[in-house]
């Protein structure tokens, strides 16, 4: 039967309608898709279920009512008697992208030295650098917080004999009372003057940029930037008369008054993010650097570029390209840790929203869902914008 | 060129001496100032960090070693006079002794005093089984991971739990028969046939022997169904439930648990997601960048919060399974990326050799692809066990006491309450995840340098 079969085509072996891989991959489909949306069905029915056995409404609605409590840290306009949920969302959000992005630029600074200093030929440094990173990666980021919060700002003084920075403000086991700026009318060309400083710089330096490629003679962009963004203002606040004053910290019995505080649990979920990341931020750019082949600090040095264009012209931009996926990841990672503020009621959106707010509503599954599509929105978010910058800085190969 | 006569007096005739280097160039001398001193700002830059260890390891010291208190009843030796205890003013201090008394509560939690032999046999047994595991010269690696990934949970199971499990069936109505032990074996008899079936079934679609599937099933459902029956016998130990579980011991399950659970998870998703059906990768990706995008304590909100309304009336869960469902789901997804990584620096010839050896997709896996991919990303596995390790401090926020939740609970006894205590503690602690983690990571980057092949 078989000799006859080949014999008419060759081409078409005939294959029984189960050994199709095609027909098989897409039955396995269909099975692996209806046993989810049976699972999703079931727990779904089962959630409406009990939500109804426990009088809880379903649905956002919730959003609109008023929260009524209080929040320590807000930097937008919150009141505990009006404002509603939606708003407390608002907050938190807002509190977490504000520990999350100080905590970022300056664990980027942190572990860039850390991370320069690994690779030091200095071996005091390079070991206190070293000793830096073991440690304080191979502690768990809860741990962190909780020594600065319950360690090292508990022993801080009472605020009756709270520390004197001098400028710096008052601090103390209540937080750091820094003093606030309190702008004149004419402070606005101030700032006139650093958005014209601002762009005069980058057009210079396209400008340098385009000369360059075309004539090779070099323009200090660098000095007439700094000039620029720094001098100018600073020339226009001096002229116009120092229109700024600041808002200094009284320390008082119960509580400094005046200045603006900076609440204890941002400082210690800043210094503990900052600290932790930092360490694993310090690895990233030592491998980022160690990745660059020694023969192209050499071959800088052959074409007669000294140190320092070596390292800003020659390996960096070619390290960049190795650090900025996993230093993405850092960012990211970073971001999603600030929810561990949960733990010392720093009021970010878990704490707040997913904390607060649901126990006070009951509301479980929206709550958790915001805030999970939120983390999830940011991540994406970063991702995306991360994999722009990636492929911009990309090695282009011919 | 030019004749000899011609005066050579310029010309040295015999050999100097050979003089001894300047003094700056060689010797102690030379290195201290080709490392610590030069260029200029390298000198400041060394005094920086001298200042730096002066500042942080003298008073360490001082704190655990010179002004440490090893033996005390109470708080009195661990304050000063003005604080109400015997030490002078000024003295800061770590208080081990508090530490001591507490140590059985930071290793066991509250688990029952007199059933604490079942925490250290599974403590012994762990250890038994994993040293040997880790030594890659001993042999019989194979029996090892057996008993380790086998006997080790089920025994590690009854030892904690007491054993001692009854089943009420699960798959027939109640209105057939009454929920009793009987049920449960008739229900899974029963459910063993349907599985069989389905294999027979598929065999026969397919034109391939059933014997070997039906055998396969068979062994799978049998030794399922003696774990069952072991976990039913009465041993008669004590039940412990599992809120009186506490300290390293929560701390050690969790991270072993997720571990355990996250590899097989992580291998399936991340085939899953390099996979040439294009709905079980969709549906993977989503699995694996959700549950990448989330933080974990959002997810231990949801395993503890939302978890219980997806289930039906009446089944409840423990709330450290939860916390495990949660972990695992975490940590699985985590895994998959790093085990992705593998599989994509496999180079595509292998797969081509090993279908052309007329490997089906299971075989080709199992047998080629993944063993290579497995021992490529040896690292990277171990620093996610190492994130999960530190990750485990976060079930503390959703009210389980492990290893540093006792920490914080310790607290609240007056007996020991100094303002120094949570410092001390927090050292401990820190001391003690630190042990774990750098060991882990010392450990991969041995297992790195053993198996450098040199190309990559």
């Amino acid at each position: 039967m078989a000799l006859q079969g080949v014999s008419h085509d060759v081409g078409q072996p005939k294959v029984a309608i189960f050994n199709d891989p095609k027909i098989r991959g897409w039955v396995y489909q269909t099975v692996l898709l209806v046993a989810i949306v049976y699972f999703a069905f079931v727990g779904i029915q089962n959630m409406f279920a009990n939500l109804a056995a426990q009088n809880i409404a379903s649905g956002f609605g919730f959003l609109g009512r008023t929260a009524g409590f209080a929040i320590s840290q807000t930097f937008i306009e919150y009141s505990q008697a009006e404002s509603t949920y939606g708003w407390v969302y608002l907050v938190g959000l807002i509190n977490t992208l504000a520990v999350a992005i100080t905590g970022i630029f300056l664990a980027t600074i942190l572990g860039f030295i850390i991370g320069v200093a690994r690779l030091s030929p200095n071996f005091v440094l390079r070991g206190v650098a070293t000793v830096y990173v073991e440690t304080f990666r191979n502690i768990p980021l809860l741990l962190h917080i909780f020594i600065w919060y319950f360690g090292v700002l508990r022993l801080l003084p009472h605020p009756r004999e709270s520390a004197d920075l001098g400028f710096l403000g008052l601090l103390n086991n209540r937080g750091w009372f820094a003093p606030l700026p309190i702008t004149d009318d004419l402070f606005f060309l101030t700032s006139i003057a650093f958005v014209i400083g601002l762009i005069a710089t980058f057009v210079i330096s396209n400008w340098s940029r385009k000369r360059q490629m075309a004539t090779g003679q070099q323009f200090p962009v660098f000095q007439t930037g700094l000039a620029l963004i720094i001098g100018f203002p600073l020339l226009v606040f001096l002229v116009t008369g120092l229109p700024l004053t600041f808002d200094m910290p009284v320390a008082g019995g119960f509580r400094p008054s005046g200045g603006f505080t900076i609440i204890p649990e941002f400082i210690a979920l800043l210094l503990a993010l900052t600290s932790y990341t930092a360490a694993f931020i310090a690895e990233i750019v030592r491998a980022g650097i160690l990745a660059i082949n020694k023969g192209q600090t050499e071959a800088a040095h052959a074409l007669g570029l000294r140190n320092g264009p070596t390292l800003r012209l020659v390996i960096i931009p070619q390290a960049m390209r190795v650090i900025i996926p996993p230093l993405t990841s850092q960012y990211l990672n970073l971001t999603k840790n600030s929810s561990l503020a949960v733990a010392i009621a720093y009021p970010d959106l878990v704490s707040v929203f997913g904390g607060t707010a649901l126990n006070q509503t009951g509301q479980a599954v929206e709550i958790l869902l915001m805030t999970m599509l939120t983390y999830l929105g940011i991540s994406l978010l970063t991702s995306a914008f991360m994999n722009w910058y990636n492929a911009r800085m990309a090695l282009v190969e011919r | 060129m030019s004749t000899s006569t011609k005066s050579t007096a310029y010309v040295r005739t015999e050999m100097l001496g050979e003089e001894t280097p300047p003094i700056t160039s060689t010797g102690i001398v030379a290195w201290v100032r080709a490392n610590l001193l030069y260029p200029w700002y390298n000198a400041i830059l060394t005094l920086l960090a001298i200042l730096i260890i002066v500042l942080f390891v003298p008073p360490l010291i001082e704190f655990v070693f010179i002004n440490g208190v090893w033996t005390a009843e109470g708080r009195e030796q661990c304050t000063t006079i003005a604080q109400g205890g015997v030490q002078p003013d000024g003295w800061v201090g770590g208080c081990w002794a508090y530490v001591g008394a507490y140590m059985g509560q930071f290793i066991y939690g509250r688990y029952p005093s007199a059933e604490l032999w079942r925490v250290n046999l599974v403590f012994a047994m762990f250890a038994i089984g994993l040293i040997p595991l880790l030594v890659p010269s001993l042999p019989y690696k194979r029996e090892n991971i057996a008993f380790l990934l086998i006997i080790f949970p089920v025994a590690a199971f009854v030892l904690l739990t007491g054993g001692h499990f009854e089943y009420s069936g699960f798959l027939l109505p109640n209105f057939i028969m009454e929920p009793s032990t009987a049920k449960f074996w008739v229900d899974y008899i029963i459910l063993t046939a349907i599985i069989v079936g389905i294999g027979v079934a598929i065999a026969r679609g397919t034109d391939s022997n059933p014997r070997p599937i039906v055998r396969g099933i068979l062994i799978a459902m049998g030794s399922l169904a003696v774990v069952f029956i072991v976990c039913a016998v009465n041993f008669g130990l004590e039940e412990v439930p599992t809120d009186r579980w506490g300290g390293l011991l929560v701390t050690l399950v969790i991270a072993v648990t997720g571990i355990v659970a996250s590899l097989p998870i992580g291998i399936v998703l991340a085939l899953g997601r390099r996979s040439n059906m294009p709905i079980v990768r969709l549906i993977s990706v989503i699995f694996i960048e959700f549950w990448r995008g989330v933080p974990l304590i959002t997810v231990l909100f949801m395993s503890s919060v939302m978890l219980p309304l997806f289930l039906p009336e009446g089944v409840t869960f423990d709330k450290l399974l939860r916390a495990l469902i949660g972990v695992a789901m975490f940590s699985a997804a985590y895994m998959a990326e790093v085990i992705r990584g593998g599989l994509q620096a496999i180079p595509k010839g292998q797969y081509e050799g090993a279908m052309a050896l007329g490997l089906g997709y299971s075989q080709m896996m199992r047998m080629i692809i993944l063993p290579q991919a497995l021992t490529l990303v040896i690292p990277g596995i171990v620093n996610t066990f190492i994130g999960l390790f530190k990750d485990t401090t976060l079930v503390l926020i959703i009210g389980l006491f492990d290893f540093l939740g006792m920490i914080q609970s310790s607290f609240t006894d007056p007996t020991w309450a100094t303002p120094l205590q949570s410092m001390t503690a927090y050292l401990f602690a820190a001391a003690v995840y630190f042990c774990f983690c750098f060991s882990m990571s010392r450990y991969s980057a041995y297992m790195e340098r053993r198996l450098d092949t040199g190309h990559r």
